[in-house]
């Protein structure tokens, strides 16, 4: 009986702040009828916005991919003084405001800042151009996918990879034939969390983009923008294609959740 | 030869390839991360730091988000234990769709999180709650946003957890909450504990969902980090950076707490 009451709060919790707004929203932007939904979709500005968005998630997600590997290689397999705080600033950035971090690079590149010699004074566009916002992309989803391979790191282990190299393997070939195809559901799950981030990033990219309608502004700037401009269709429309991504994302979360645990 | 004369301390001599991972890791925080924060860090420390923290709108604004933010963590705390309870404990049809529709707000965009809430419980609302432009509101938005942090911390030490001394103490006629409290809670403290702190953190942080759903009232309905995005639009540099540096510090305190939280529950799990 008390199971079966715990049971129903929890599902109904979930069903009142998770199911049913999203469900509202597939109604709300097909409200006007499927044509205004599309037309508001494939505006041009919309348009350029989701290109802008999947350009900077496919220069930040290899990156962060790279490091995150050779990062939790560093966290679990070196020794080395200073650990701690290396730990502290790969977790920072799921701790802090993306604002903050836009002001950050907006002070170190703006008039005044630290590099604004070395690129803006000589005309190096850095700020309200894409090359801060994939900066800010960059430091928000930092820490995804170290943080799925240091587990898997541990679980695994070094016993197998000091046998490979005992038998006169390279560190390359310990790497490619023992490390990575232990770690690869884990990297896998990482590289999905790191995309999601990227594509959903908002606080950051509106401070160093400038929000330039159909230059700097990206498809979650865009929703914002709509929105504020009344364009109710066109604000829901963007955003249940964003749903539609996100919840791509949780299927894939969900078929790779098994094979990183096993 | 050389390869072999460093067989027996392979991990314990630093090799050319180790130093030169640690160089790019260095590197790539230092440019990425570090330099950044050092340069907001500076910022702050012009002068005017305690004027522009202790303006009465910032204040305001801090005491707004520190609030709402231990509102919903607070909540996080009861609502994700019990979900992680029900998710490990209870078996019902559907379970599976359940469980992968928590990581949801970790997967949907905040600004889309913003519009869909508002689309609910909006002025438009099919079910007559309008919390648009209140304090109730961003609870409920932050409530969203910080859903999976404590379900996903305890979910899996709730699964690992021994059923046997709870069937022990039922058999010797221990009632179901005094179970849960002497010998379930403890268990699955540290993983509330620390999924309440990171839950609280992305909350005080959070600004895409509330840019939609709160309004941005000054001293009404402003939280830190809007105050942070205005006053950067406005061009006041000195008072955007000296509200941030204080979100830096709380962040920077909450992750402390997290890494000493785990401290003690290994150490717990190893005596």
């Amino acid at each position: 009986m008390r199971r079966a009451a715990l049971r129903a709060t929890v599902l109904g919790y979930l069903a009142a702040i998770l199911l049913a707004p999203l469900a509202l929203v597939a109604r709300r932007a097909f409200e006007g009828g499927a044509g205004r939904a599309w037309s508001a979709v494939s505006d041009p500005d919309t348009v350029h916005a989701f290109e802008l968005t999947l350009g900077i998630t496919a220069i930040a997600v290899p990156l962060n991919t790279l490091f995150g590997v050779v990062c939790a290689l560093a966290i679990v397999r070196g020794r080395f003084p200073g650990k701690g705080l290396l730990n502290a600033f790969v977790d920072l950035p799921l701790a802090l405001s993306p604002v903050v971090v836009g002001l950050s690079l907006f002070l170190l590149f703006g008039r005044g800042g630290w590099l604004y010699g070395l690129f803006e004074a000589h005309g190096v566009r850095v700020l309200f151009a894409p090359p801060s916002m994939v900066l800010a992309t960059v430091f928000v989803s930092l820490p995804f996918v170290a943080r799925e391979v240091v587990p898997a790191l541990r679980e695994l282990g070094e016993e197998q990879e000091q046998a490979a190299r005992t038998l006169g393997a390279s560190s390359r070939q310990t790497f490619r034939r023992i490390t990575l195809p232990a770690i690869r559901w884990a990297l896998v799950y990482g590289v999905v969390l790191t995309t999601a981030r990227c594509l959903g990033e908002y606080g950051a990219v509106a401070v160093v983009s400038g929000r330039i309608e159909g230059r700097t502004e990206t498809a979650t700037l865009r929703v914002q923008d709509r929105y504020e401009s009344l364009d109710l269709t066109g604000a829901y429309g963007i955003s249940l294609a964003l749903a539609a991504i996100a919840v791509c994302v949780l299927v894939a979360m969900t078929l790779l959740r098994p094979r990183r645990e096993a | 030869m050389a390869a072999r004369a460093s067989l027996p301390g392979t991990a314990a001599r630093p090799s050319a390839g180790g130093a030169l991972a640690l160089g790019f890791v260095g590197a790539f925080l230092g440019a990425v991360v570090c330099l950044p924060l050092a340069a907001l860090v500076r910022s702050s420390a012009g002068g005017g730091f305690l004027a522009a923290v202790s303006s009465s709108e910032s204040v305001a604004a801090l005491e707004l988000t520190l609030a709402a933010a231990a509102a919903a963590a607070l909540v996080n705390a009861v609502a994700g234990t019990a979900i992680a309870w029900v998710l490990v404990r209870d078996a019902f049809p559907g379970k599976a769709a359940v469980n992968a529709l928590i990581d949801l707000p970790f997967a949907l965009p905040t600004v889309v999180a913003g519009l869909v809430l508002l689309a609910l419980y909006g002025p438009r609302s099919p079910v007559g709650v309008d919390v648009a432009f209140t304090r109730a509101g961003i609870v409920l938005a932050l409530l969203f946003v910080t859903l999976p942090f404590v379900v996903r911390t305890v979910q899996p030490v709730l699964h690992e957890l021994d059923r046997e001394p709870e069937d022990a103490a039922r058999s010797l006629g221990a009632s179901e909450p005094t179970i849960f409290c002497r010998i379930v809670l403890p268990a699955i403290l540290p993983g509330v504990l620390s999924g309440v702190a990171l839950a609280f953190a992305r909350a005080v942080g959070e600004i895409g969902a509330l840019v939609i759903v709160s309004g941005n009232l000054p001293y009404r309905t402003e939280v830190a980090s809007v105050v942070v995005f205005n006053r950067i639009q406005a061009g006041d540099r000195a008072g955007a950076a000296a509200v941030a540096v204080v979100l830096l510090a709380i962040s920077f305190a909450v992750l402390l707490a997290v890494g000493a939280v785990r401290r003690l529950a290994t150490r717990h799990e190893r005596a």
